[in-house]
């Protein structure tokens, strides 16, 4: 196994933190104007910075011991993650074909895991 | 009478601008194999520095975080993505977040390409088939946005 499971533990948990950033930023996004102040002080994109910061502390310690062709894709966690804060934040649906991306995604992490036990 | 027909002019700009939104964040996709590789490459160069000093274990949270702003390869990376946020947050003003992000799956096949050419790493059946589901269902979750 070249990529360890703490390494992919570490990008998986990143990628949940950085699915909170994107919800912040996002929400900042909605905020904008051409008034420099709407950027200057907006709290929210102010978070979401943060919390990408602190995703990527955890993305760059797993990346130090691991397969970036292993560890990148595993990111994708953070788009299940996505769905369900832009159901709770943003009140959009979730339907039955973003839940089928859900699940493929799923099986696509499995794959990448049994691939790097080869 | 189809509400196109109604508001022809808003549906043309709102339309425009949507298309605009999906173009930036497709070139946003081509940033992160860039960015992606030099991340990779500095964080082997914070495990090598560890090694270099025959400590043991693997490079410390606190470590990673200095590394970001103090290791010029890793803080190039990150400057990649600095660049590649402000482009998102841009496209995100004129679209859904849960059709945008999804997109950025565009660069899975970017960043295997430059993990197998660039940094030597291993490429198997299984793991080329994980890639590839892991895109279908990224593109199947955008689509169920519409």
């Amino acid at each position: 196994m070249t990529t360890p499971f703490s390494s992919i533990a570490l990008v998986l948990v990143g990628s949940l933190i950085g699915s909170l950033g994107a919800i912040f930023l996002k929400s900042g996004a909605n905020a904008l104007s051409r008034d420099w102040k709407s950027i200057a002080f907006n709290w929210k994109l102010a978070v979401g910075v943060a919390t990408y910061l602190l995703s990527s502390v955890l993305f760059v310690k797993g990346m130090s011991n691991g397969e970036l062709s292993v560890l990148f894709p595993m990111v994708s966690v953070g788009y299940i993650c996505t769905l369900v804060w832009s159901r709770l934040f943003f009140n959009e649906q979730i339907t039955r074909a973003k839940l089928a991306g859900v699940g493929l995604i799923l099986v696509g992490i499995v794959f990448l895991g049994l691939g790097n036990a080869q | 009478m189809s509400p196109a027909t109604i508001l022809p002019e808003a549906n043309v700009v709102d339309a425009a601008n949507r298309r605009r939104a999906v173009l930036i964040v497709v070139v946003c996709t081509l940033i992160i194999p860039a960015a992606q590789y030099l991340i990779k490459l500095g964080a082997n160069q914070l495990a090598a520095q560890k090694l270099a000093l025959h400590q043991t274990g693997s490079v410390s949270l606190v470590a990673a975080m200095m590394g970001i702003f103090t290791n010029p390869t890793i803080f190039a990376g990150y400057c990649l993505y600095g660049v590649f946020t402000v482009l998102f947050i841009y496209a995100l003003r004129h679209g859904e977040l849960s059709i945008l992000y999804p997109l950025i799956s565009l660069a899975y096949v970017w960043v295997a390409i430059i993990a197998v050419v660039a940094l030597h790493e291993s490429m198997n059946p299984l793991k080329l088939i994980g890639i590839a589901i892991i895109m279908a269902g990224v593109t199947v979750l955008g689509r169920g946005g519409k």
